[in-house]
C-alpha cells in the first residue's frame, strides 16, 4: 500500500486536514477519506462532471486533480453551498423547476452553475449551454436544468 | 386485455398540481444517499477480472499472484458458484428469463462471449489494491473466432455461440429457429395479394447501431453476509426484488435469507433491473466474512451491462394512391448480444401497430451475437422499429402527394380496432393527438433559410402492469405513512403521495411517501414498462379504498350506528369527510377518526398488492426542425415539440420532464451514439467522451404538449408516460434530414459522416473518405 501523505486544506471555509495516498483522487479524497459524499463520481475519466467542485474558485473535476494537490488551497464542495435552512437561490430553482430527476448529475450540475454565475452574473440561454456543456444529466434532456439556471440568475440579481 | 372499467372521473384536487419534490432537497444538497455512498465499517473492496477477448474458451485461471499481494483477501471465479436452483425465473407479461444465462453473465464458467465479460472478482483492503490484484489474475483462453454483426450471425456456416440454447422470451416466447437465432412471427392477411392491390410499394433496408441507456451513475453494490447466514445487499436497483430474486437462484438460497436495500438510484432507463456485481460481492462477502462493495468503471459499464439492440431491417410497405396502407413486410434482425432475449417482441410488436394495415407479415429474429447481453432500453425495441417504418411511412405520403399527418390520419388506429396481436385498442386520443400535432404552430411556422426542414413522427408502446405492493399506515395525528416496494427513478414517490392524498382525501403534506427494502413490503416489480405511476398507484388507491372503508367502520362505532350509514365524501368532494346519511349535519373529520384510532379498535393500516391489467397503451408524437450543413453532414437541431397522451398527468412537471428526458435520448440515438468494435471484437470507445450522449450545447428547449385521454383501466385514467418519448425521435429527425436536403437517411446513428455519405451518393460522388 502506498505511503500516505498529510494534507492541510480549506475545505467548505473550514481548515481541515488529512492523510492520502498520492494516487488518490480529490473525489476519492472527498468521498472515502473525508465522507462527504456529495460530490459523485460518473466517469472517474473527466467526461461527465458529477465530481464539479471549486479549487480556489475554479471549477475542476475532481476525478482529474489528485487529493495531494488540495495543499493549501480552498475547496468548495455541494456540502459547502447551501443548507436544507438556507439554499443557495440555485438549489431553491432546481428544485422549483424540477432541474432534476433521478438526481446524480445535480450536485456537480449545482456546482457547475454557481462557477458560471460568479463569472458571468446574466448568462444568456446560450452562455449556459455552453458552460455546462463538460456535464451530462441523461434523464431531464437539460430543458428544466437550463431554466433553473437561468432563473436563479434572477434571483440572484434581484437579491 | 381486460378492459374492466375502472376509470372514475372526478374533478381533481391533487393530480394536475406541481408540488416540489420533497427528495428535492436531499438531493440539491448532497445528502441522499446512493448506491456509492454506502460505507460499512471494516468493508472491502471488490473488483472484477474481464475477458480482453469477444470469444474464448477458459482453459485455466491461476490466482496466486493475485491472493499474494499484501491487502488481498479473496478471489473467486465461477467454479466458486454453487449449482442454481431454479433454472427459469417468470419476468412478468408471460415471459420468463433463463437464469443460468444470468448466472453466467454474471461470471463466465467455461467461455466468454464478449469483450468485458468476466471471469474472475477480488477483494482487497482497498479498490486500488483490488485492481492491481484483479490485473494479477493470470486467464489462459483459447481464443474462438466471433461474430458481431447480426447478419453474419444468420448466415449459413456463421460461428456459434451456443450450441444448445435456450430461445429468448422478453414479452412473448421466440422459437429456436437458427443456430444463433429465435424467431417470432406474426401474420394477418394476405400481404402477397396486398402489395399486389397497393398502387405505391416502398421497400428500404436499415441498420441502426448498439446504444448504452448512458445513466450517470454505475452499477454499485455492497454485501454483507452476516453469522446467521442472511446475506444484506445494498444496491441501485429498478427492482429490489427481483435482485433478490436473481441472487436466489444464482446463490442457491432460500428468498427469506436474503434483504435487498434499495438506495437511490442514479438512473436506469431499463439497464438496472437485474444483477451483474451483487452476486460477486456477495459471495466474496461470504468468503471473507467481511462487507464487500463493488462498483464498475465507466468503462465496465459500456462493456459489460446491456445496452440496447442495434438492428438489420428491411421494409417494404405498400398503399393506395389515396393513402389507404394495404400491406406491410418486415424483416427484422435485432441483436440479442450473447444470449437470447432482446426485445424482438416489442420491436415487431410496436413497429405497426399505430396502423390500420389489412395485410402484414412480420418476420422477426432474436440474434446472438459477441456483443453484451442486450438489457431493455426504454420502450424496448420500438426505437428501432418505429425509425424503420415512420421513414417509410413519411416516403410514401410524399409519394402520394399527401401532408404526411394527414396520411396518419388516413391510417390510424382508433379505439376497438384490432392489432396484429389481436389485442383490442382501448379507448386513447389517437387522431386527437395528429389533429393537435397539424394545428400547433410549429408545424407551420417558417423555417427560415436553407438546408433546414421539418420532420414528424408518430409513435406507439405498450406499457405495463404488473405487480406492486403498498402498505398505508394512518398515524394517530391524522398524517400517512405510505410504503411502496418502487424504486424511485424520477420523483414517483411524490406522484404515488399525490395518488393516496387524492384517494384519502387528505392534504398532500399529511404524506410520507418511502421506498422500501424486500423485508419490509410485498412483492413489487422492477419500476420498468412505465409502469410505477400506473400499477402501484392503482395499489394505492385500492388500499385507500380499504382505509377508508376501516374508517368508516370505526366512525360507525363512535356513532353507534351501522356502516351502512356512514359515508365518506372523498370521492366527491376530495376532502375525506365523514357524514351521516340520515343526518348530514353529524361529520367527523379523516384526523379526529385518527385521533380516535386507539379507543375504537387501534391503529388503522391497510396494504394492497394489484396486477393491474388495463395498461391503456401510450402514444407520441414529434415536430423536429433540423439544419443540416451540407459541408460536414453535421446536423443541428433547431426547434423540437413533443406531443404525448399520458392519460391524466399527475404532476406535469414531472410528465414533461420524462418527454424532454426521453426525447433527448432518442435524439442521441438519432445522431450520435453508437458502440465502435474494433477488428478484434474489441470495445474501442467505451468512454463518455467517445460515446457521445447529447450534452447541453446539442440541443435546443424541448416543447412538450400533453394530452389527457383517460384510461378506463385506472381509476384515476392514468396510463404509463416514461418510455414512449424515446421512440419518435430518430424518425423526426430522418425526416427532417430528408426535407432539408433531399436524402433519405437508412441508419443510425445519423453522424455527420453518415449525412454526408448520404449527401454524395445523392450526387453521384464516390465517397473519397471511407466513412464507417
Ligand atoms: S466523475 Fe469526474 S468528470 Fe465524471
Ligand atoms: S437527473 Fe439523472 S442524470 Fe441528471
Amino acid at each position: 500500500m502506498a505511503k500516505k501523505t498529510h494534507v492541510e486544506t480549506t475545505l467548505n471555509g473550514d481548515a481541515r486536514e488529512f492523510l492520502v495516498e498520492p494516487r488518490q483522487s480529490l473525489l476519492e479524497t472527498l468521498r472515502d477519506v473525508l465522507q462527504l459524499t456529495g460530490t459523485k463520481e460518473g466517469c472517474n475519466d473527466g467526461n461527465c462532471g458529477a465530481c464539479s467542485v471549486l479549487m480556489d474558485g475554479v471549477l475542476v473535476n475532481s476525478c482529474c486533480v489528485l487529493g495531494v494537490e488540495a495543499q493549501g488551497r480552498t475547496v468548495e464542495t455541494i456540502e459547502g453551498m447551501g443548507t436544507t435552512d438556507n439554499l443557495h437561490p440555485l438549489q431553491q430553482a432546481f428544485i422549483e423547476e424540477t432541474g432534476m430527476q433521478c438526481g446524480i448529475c445535480t450536485p456537480g450540475f449545482l456546482i457547475a452553475s454557481k462557477a458560471l454565475l460568479q463569472k458571468t452574473p446574466n448568462p444568456t440561454e446560450d452562455e449556459v449551454r455552453l458552460w455546462l456543456a463538460g456535464n451530462l444529466c441523461r434523464c431531464t434532456g437539460y430543458d428544466k436544468l437550463v431554466r433553473a439556471v437561468l432563473k436563479a440568475s434572477k434571483a440572484m440579481e434581484a437579491a | 386485455m381486460n378492459m374492466e372499467p375502472e376509470y372514475k372521473p372526478r374533478k381533481w384536487r391533487v393530480l394536475g398540481t406541481t408540488p416540489a419534490r420533497r427528495d428535492g432537497i436531499d438531493k440539491v444538497t448532497g445528502q441522499a444517499k446512493f448506491g456509492d455512498d454506502v460505507h460499512l465499517p471494516d468493508m472491502l473492496h471488490g473488483k472484477v477480472v474481464r475477458s480482453p477477448h469477444p470469444h474464448a474458451r477458459i482453459k485455466s485461471i491461476d490466482i496466486s499472484k493475485a491472493m499474494a499481494v499484501p491487502g488481498v483477501k479473496a478471489v473467486i471465479t465461477g467454479a466458486d458458484f454453487p449449482p442454481l436452483n431454479q433454472a427459469v425465473v417468470a419476468a412478468g407479461e408471460g415471459g420468463s428469463v433463463s437464469m443460468q444465462d444470468i448466472a453466467d453473465n454474471c461470471i463466465a464458467k467455461h467461455t466468454v462471449f464478449y469483450d468485458g465479460h468476466a471471469v474472475a472478482a477480488v477483494a482487497a483492503e482497498n479498490p486500488h489494491v483490488a485492481e492491481e490484484a484483479a490485473a494479477l489474475v493470470e486467464v489462459e483462453y483459447e481464443i474462438l473466432p466471433f461474430v458481431q454483426d447480426v447478419r453474419e450471425a444468420v448466415k449459413d456456416g456463421a460461428v456459434v455461440l451456443h450450441e444448445d440454447f435456450v430461445p429468448g422470451a422478453f414479452l412473448f416466447p421466440t422459437q429456436k429457429a437458427l443456430p444463433n437465432a429465435g424467431r417470432l412471427q406474426l401474420a394477418v392477411g394476405d400481404v402477397e395479394q396486398g402489395f399486389k392491390d397497393a398502387d405505391i410499394v416502398v421497400e428500404r433496408e436499415y441498420t441502426t447501431a448498439t446504444v448504452h441507456q448512458g445513466y450517470i451513475e454505475s452499477h454499485i453494490t455492497t454485501c454483507r453476509w452476516d453469522s446467521e447466514d442472511h446475506l444484506t445487499v445494498w444496491t441501485t436497483t429498478q427492482g429490489a426484488f427481483a435482485i433478490r430474486d436473481f441472487l436466489a437462484s444464482i446463490l442457491n438460497m432460500q428468498l427469506s435469507n436474503i434483504r435487498v436495500i434499495p438506495m437511490e438510484i442514479g438512473g436506469g432507463f431499463g439497464g438496472k433491473d437485474v444483477v451483474y456485481l451483487d452476486p460477486l460481492a456477495a459471495l466474496l462477502a461470504k468468503k471473507t466474512g467481511r462487507p464487500v462493495k463493488m462498483a464498475m468503471s465507466r468503462a465496465e459499464v459500456l462493456k459489460a451491462t446491456g445496452p440496447s439492440s442495434g438492428i438489420y431491417a428491411k421494409v417494404k410497405i405498400g398503399c393506395k394512391k389515396d393513402g389507404t396502407l394495404m400491406a406491410a413486410d418486415l424483416y427484422l434482425l435485432f441483436e440479442a448480444g450473447a444470449y437470447p432475449g432482446g426485445p424482438i417482441a416489442p420491436g415487431a410488436l410496436c413497429a405497426l401497430t399505430r396502423y390500420q394495415i389489412p395485410n402484414v407479415v412480420i418476420d422477426g429474429y432474436d440474434v446472438m451475437v459477441n456483443k453484451p447481453k442486450i438489457k431493455p432500453y426504454r420502450a424496448p425495441g420500438a426505437t428501432q422499429s418505429n425509425f424503420i417504418v415512420e421513414t417509410v411511412i413519411d416516403e410514401l405520403a410524399e409519394k402520394c402527394g399527401m401532408d404526411p399527418i394527414d396520411f396518419r390520419l388516413k391510417n390510424a388506429t382508433v379505439a376497438g380496432d384490432v392489432l396484429i396481436v389481436g389485442m383490442p385498442v382501448p379507448p386513447i386520443g389517437t387522431v386527437e393527438m395528429l389533429q393537435a400535432v397539424k394545428k400547433h404552430p410549429h408545424y407551420t411556422a417558417p423555417l427560415g433559410g436553407p438546408n433546414r426542414g421539418r420532420g414528424v413522427s408518430y409513435a406507439f408502446w405498450f406499457g405495463a402492469g404488473l405487480t406492486s405492493s403498498c402498505e398505508l399506515h394512518i398515524n394517530a395525528d391524522g398524517t400517512v405513512n405510505l410504503a411502496t416496494g418502487s424504486a424511485d427513478l424520477s420523483g414517483t414517490r411524490m406522484t404515488l403521495a399525490m395518488q393516496a392524498a387524492e384517494a384519502l382525501g387528505v392534504p398532500l403534506g399529511d404524506i410520507s411517501s418511502s421506498v422500501s427494502d424486500t423485508d419490509s413490503i410485498g412483492y413489487t416489480f422492477q419500476s420498468v414498462g412505465s409502469r410505477t405511476t400506473f400499477a402501484t398507484g392503482y395499489a394505492i388507491i385500492k388500499a385507500a379504498e380499504i382505509i377508508l372503508d376501516r374508517m368508516k367502520q370505526r366512525v360507525a362505532m363512535i356513532w353507534e350506528t351501522d356502516v351502512a350509514n356512514v359515508d365518506c365524501t372523498a370521492e366527491v368532494a376530495g376532502i375525506a369527510d365523514f357524514v351521516d346519511r340520515n343526518d348530514p349535519h353529524r361529520r367527523m373529520h379523516f384526523k379526529e377518526v385518527a385521533a380516535r384510532m386507539d379507543e375504537t379498535g387501534g391503529p388503522i393500516s391497510a396494504d394492497f398488492t394489484a396486477n393491474p391489467h388495463g395498461v391503456g397503451f401510450q402514444i407520441a408524437a414529434n415536430i423536429c426542425d433540423v439544419e443540416v450543413d451540407p459541408e460536414t453532414g453535421k446536423v443541428q437541431i433547431l426547434r423540437f415539440t413533443a406531443f404525448q397522451d399520458v392519460g391524466k398527468a399527475v404532476h406535469p412537471d414531472y410528465v414533461a420532464g420524462q418527454m424532454q428526458g426521453g426525447v433527448v435520448q432518442g435524439l442521441g440515438w438519432a445522431l450520435n451514439e453508437e458502440y465502435w468494435y474494433n477488428k478484434e471484437g474489441r470495445l474501442a470507445n467505451a468512454s463518455l467522451l467517445d460515446y457521445r450522449m447529447p450534452t447541453s450545447l446539442d440541443l435546443p428547449m424541448i416543447d412538450t404538449v400533453i394530452l389527457e385521454t383517460p384510461n378506463p383501466g385506472h381509476p384515476f385514467g392514468i396510463r404509463g408516460a416514461g418510455e414512449v418519448p424515446i421512440v419518435p425521435p430518430p424518425a423526426a429527425v430522418a425526416n427532417a434530414i430528408k426535407n432539408a436536403v433531399g436524402v433519405r437517411m437508412n441508419r443510425l446513428p445519423m453522424s455527420p459522416g453518415a449525412v454526408l455519405e448520404a449527401l454524395w451518393a445523392k450526387e453521384g460522388k464516390p465517397a473519397s473518405v471511407k466513412v464507417a
